[in-house]
């Protein structure tokens, strides 16, 4: 056939206008883009049973009521529970992430035992039998070799059924050694037990209240309870209440309030003190309080007029004289005015002449036990425990002195100093530590100089973490009990993060535990039963759930039922019968044991001229730094100015860079005494020329790929600086200096 | 059947974001990823790669210390209804997999539709679209919260807020269920609205008089949805994208950084 131009012509028109009539490459187009969206291992969520299961967060101190969805059997969503009195349908970034830690991949799925080195990961898989025959034995043979006094135990928090059973095994069993979780709340209960003579928690009425002066508090960066905190903030700007906010950087607490105060770094005491100065200078302290409730005023009062000027105060804090004086007078001059310390989320128990000076000036206007101020909540025995019998070795090992010497003539006032641990195992003066049981904490990760702790736990033979997580601290032991997560529990939540009344959460299991786990609390009853004797005799219940219900006695019924009980008819003491102290009255100074509210400077170990810099931790609800490692969707919100690739940024005052030559972005190393750090330069206007800030939280070295391996650990760069008085970690910060990486 | 429900008044969906009340948290970008299947990396510090249908931006004054300030604000879509629905991504998709719902003012986001192309990725002003570059993966068992409600969206597609669309579906079908029209104000409130813990964001019909959206702001029809309160603002208003997300804030300085004012010029 000849092809001429006609026909070519004909062919190609007629073959396009064909092509494009024909269905054929549109249906071809469109398949195929069906088809490359629907790849097999895309899920497709299965459908069930749409139900709500109601229960309590743990994951911070706060006590939220959360209500999860479940679709079927699965949990899909953690939602905050309406008409909860604390959080009444809100929640925070972390407690909306808990699935993520019930399902994620960081959960350890059956018991342990360690076959590689500490901390190399390599771990062999045992029964539940094995394993607590494995403690039983070691615990036995200590025992039987008087060495009861050398386990120790390390926990999450001091209230609570599970803490007490641990707390209650270490008694029966012999020894003295039961550390907890410190924080800013160790510090007010001190200042309570000094300053009114009873044991109580600090409690804070600041819905009520109408003038808010924080000294430092990162009022919704964590602090107390922090939904509660929120929605109170909330209600503060509703109702026009003016909030002060003194701090070196400009935090989210300081950029939300009235008024920020820029402050030099731990000098606050000597603010509030300079603060008292001027009510008492100016005669605007409540006379009725001070007339005839209160002891030692005309004393402290000389004290303070000499050492406290302004002039003085000035020099000292960086805060310019007529603020110190406005802000005295405002916060005299407010109806219900009360002032807050406690740096960031209060993790660091702080100095107590410090939160002596800030709840004087509670005490000076009459802030005390009343509507809008601080209320001594007396610690509720909301749960009855029977008696129990101490056998001869019990008795004489807890008569042994603690390795963290709290309780000891230089310490009285202390009841653990978790801080004091590490050096108390390194030195071993009195004695080695020989096993250590850790539940509900991760102090490998949390504890300040984190290398010394490291260390310290290197040095002990026998380690045992209950976590559910492969944390640093499991990665750190030589057998692990996995612990069922919160959702999969029943345990009681006190909560004392400041709440006006006594209040306790039930934690109620909403799925069937996962993995072949088990309740720490039924795991330390097997213990003490399989030790036998008095041990086990101190434990008359069949499980954790039996000895709930028996302690709880009639508040179960409410517990189990409404997943709350709260002391409706708790009312804060009236003034004249509140103190307990030797002259029944407010007591400013505690001369037997040399205390009284007043501004203490810390000695900051490294030398100026090496380390110009100070740096101090900032605490973000976006990073959670206790024992809860970030959960992947709360580490995706974290900014990235905050965290950028592998590296953390460290926030300095654009003039300080420049002077460094520190340019916005680039890496650099961060390094301290303690540590060092390779760093991203954040140049931020809210942070005081000559300090710089990173945050806490990052820097995880355990737990899966989302978590692990992104910044540097803030514990690692600072160590812990022991409060003369307390015994406490009373570190705000650390020397540190920055060069170009 | 239209006829039949001829009582059903237009609605129009919208937010208020209280920026005096936030605090920054982070809590409404969780809650949406957890409640809308929201995939995560292993590195999500690159934000423009990052995921997140709801997110928030801090915001400084640019002054130097101490006269520094920072102001965080949340940005989920804005579901712009332009004039009469055009709003920017709508009008240039090429597949319709993005529509002006002219009922409940939504804009929504048809996932097997979409096919990729990103015009509305470049046309949205408020950078509220996110492509999803790999496939979502949920390491251990993850997989088993995920939400039936929502599709999980595969490689290759565009994604965005959609006001939690499936809770208004779930809450009509309870209300036609107890042969009702209409659904009450608490009845659809979206994921971020219900968990923030500082009562900052507000949700409802903007044309409903009683919702408090509507009282909030009191939103102008005839002035393009223009509020009269002075602490009310949206942001870019002035390029005419008629969003239905309103910001409250008592600083001059936020308000300000709403849109691209030159210098001297008044809001």
């Amino acid at each position: 056939m000849k092809i001429d131009r006609r026909s070519f012509l004909a062919l190609t028109i007629g073959g396009a206008a064909g092509t494009a009539l024909t269905p054929l490459p549109w249906k071809l187009t469109d398949d195929s883009s069906i088809w490359s969206q629907n790849w097999p291992w895309t899920p497709v969520p299965a459908k069930g049973e749409n139900s709500y299961a109601y229960t309590s967060c743990t994951l911070c101190p706060g006590g939220c009521g959360l209500m999860v969805r479940m679709v079927g059997d699965r949990a899909v969503k953690i939602e905050g529970l309406e008409g909860h009195p604390i959080n009444d349908g809100g929640i925070c970034i972390l407690g909306l992430s808990g699935l993520q830690l019930l399902y994620g991949a960081t959960r350890v799925k059956t018991p342990l035992k360690r076959i590689g080195k500490r901390g190399e990961g390599r771990w062999e898989k045992i029964s539940w039998d094995e394993a607590l025959a494995n403690v039983t034995a070691k615990l036995g043979q200590l025992r039987d070799a008087n060495q009861s006094h050398t386990v120790a135990c390390i926990l999450g928090s001091k209230h609570g059924t599970t803490s007490t059973l641990f707390k209650r095994f270490m008694t029966a069993y012999g020894s003295p050694n039961v550390m907890t979780t410190p924080s800013v709340q160790d510090t007010l209960e001190m200042t309570l037990q000094v300053m009114h003579g009873v044991e109580a928690e600090a409690g804070f009425d600041i819905e009520n209240s109408d003038y808010i002066l924080s000294f430092g508090s990162g009022l919704i960066e964590g602090w107390g309870s922090p939904v509660r905190m929120f929605r109170a903030n909330s209600a503060w700007r509703e109702n026009g209440v003016k909030v002060v906010q003194v701090e070196p950087r400009l935090s989210s607490t300081a950029a939300k309030s009235d008024q920020w105060i820029p402050i030099n770094p731990g000098t606050e005491a000597a603010l509030a003190m300079g603060i008292a100065h001027i009510l008492i200078k100016e005669s605007l302290f409540d006379n009725d309080f001070i007339e005839n409730h209160t002891e030692g005023f005309a004393g402290w009062k000389k004290m303070v007029l000499d050492e406290y000027t302004p002039e003085k105060v000035a020099a000292i804090t960086g805060v310019g004289k007529t603020a110190i004086v406005r802000v005295a007078r405002e916060f005299a001059g407010a109806d219900k005015p009360l002032a807050l310390c406690g740096r960031g989320c209060g993790d660091t128990p702080g100095s107590l002449a410090e939160a002596m000076a800030v709840h004087t000036v509670n005490a000076l206007v009459g802030s005390i036990n009343r509507e809008g101020g601080v209320i001594a909540v007396p610690m509720t025995a909301y749960a009855a425990w029977p008696d129990m019998t101490m056998d001869s070795m019990a008795q004489s090992g807890m008569v042994k002195s603690r390795v963290d010497g709290a309780g000891s003539d230089k310490f009285p006032l202390a009841a653990s100093l978790l801080n004091r641990f590490a050096g108390g195992v390194i030195a071993a003066d009195a004695y080695p530590v020989n096993a250590l049981l850790i539940s509900g904490a991760n102090p490998v990760y949390a504890t300040p100089d984190a290398q010394a702790f490291k260390k310290a736990v290197e040095k002990i033979p026998f380690v045992v973490s209950f976590s559910s997580y492969m944390d640093e601290t499991s990665m750190n032991a030589d057998l692990i009990l996995p612990n069922h997560v919160y959702l999969e529990r029943l345990e009681d939540v006190p909560v004392t993060a400041g709440l006006q009344k006594p209040m306790v959460g039930m934690v109620q299991p909403v799925v069937y535990p996962l993995h072949d786990t088990r309740h720490a609390g039924d795991v330390v009853i097997e213990l003490a039963r399989s030790m036998g004797g008095s041990v086990g005799d101190a434990f008359p219940w069949d499980n954790y759930e039996a000895c709930l219900e028996a302690v709880l006695g009639e508040k179960w019924d409410a517990l189990s039922e409404e997943g709350l009980w709260q002391d409706e008819n708790f009312q804060p003491a009236e003034w004249g019968e509140a103190f307990e102290t030797a002259s029944g009255k407010f007591e400013f100074m505690n001369s037997a044991m040399g205390l009284m509210p007043s501004y203490v400077p810390l000695s900051l170990e490294g030398n100026a001229s090496t380390f110009p810099l100070l740096l101090i931790p900032f605490d973000s609800m976006r990073l959670a730094s206790r024992f809860i490692s970030d959960p992947p969707f709360v580490i995706k919100a974290v900014e990235d100015t905050v965290l950028k690739g592998k590296e953390m940024c460290v926030e300095i005052n654009p003039a300080t860079a420049k002077s460094l030559g520190l340019a916005n972005g680039k890496s650099a190393v961060l390094s301290t005494p303690k540590g060092g750090a390779r760093v991203k330069i954040y140049h931020y206007d809210g942070i005081m020329p000559g300090v710089v800030a990173v945050p806490r939280g990052l820097g995880h070295t355990a737990d899966d790929k989302y978590m692990a391996g992104k910044g540097a650990n803030f514990n690692a760069l600072i160590g812990p600086v022991e409060d003369r008085a307390s015994g406490l970690d009373t570190a705000w910060g650390i020397r540190a200096k920055l060069a170009k990486a | 059947m239209k006829e039949a429900q001829g009582h059903n008044k237009t609605k129009k969906f919208g937010m208020v974001i209280d920026l005096d009340k936030c605090t920054g948290c982070g809590a409404c970008m969780v809650a949406c990823m957890a409640e809308n299947n929201v995939s995560f990396r292993e590195d999500e510090s690159d934000k423009q790669l990052s995921t997140a249908w709801m997110r928030v931006y801090k915001m400084t004054n640019g002054k130097p210390f101490p006269d520094a300030d920072v102001c965080y604000i949340p940005r989920p879509c804005m579901h712009c209804e332009g004039h009469g629905g055009h709003s920017p991504c709508v009008s240039v998709c090429p597949a319709t997999a993005t529509d002006y719902d002219n009922n409940t003012g939504i804009v929504s986001q048809i996932y097997t539709r979409c096919f990729g192309c990103r015009y509305c990725m470049v046309a949205c002003p408020y950078h509220a679209r996110v492509f999803n570059w790999w496939d979502p993966v949920w390491p251990a068992d993850m997989e088993k919260m995920l939400n039936p409600d929502v599709s999980v969206r595969m490689r290759g597609v565009v994604e965005k807020c959609s006001f939690c669309y499936h809770r208004y579906q779930r809450a009509m079908e309870k209300a036609h269920y107890e042969e009702r029209h209409e659904i009450e104000e608490d009845e659809y409130q979206t994921s971020c609205t219900q968990a923030c813990p500082a009562g900052a964001i507000t949700f409802g019909d903007l044309n409903n008089p009683d919702h408090t959206v509507n009282q909030l702001v009191k939103p102008d029809n005839r002035h393009g949805g223009r509020p009269k309160n002075p602490h009310a603002f949206r942001l870019l208003e002035r390029l005419g994208t008629n969003p239905k997300v309103y910001y409250l804030s008592s600083r001059e300085w936020v308000i300000r950084a709403g849109d691209n004012y030159v210098k001297n010029e008044n809001h």
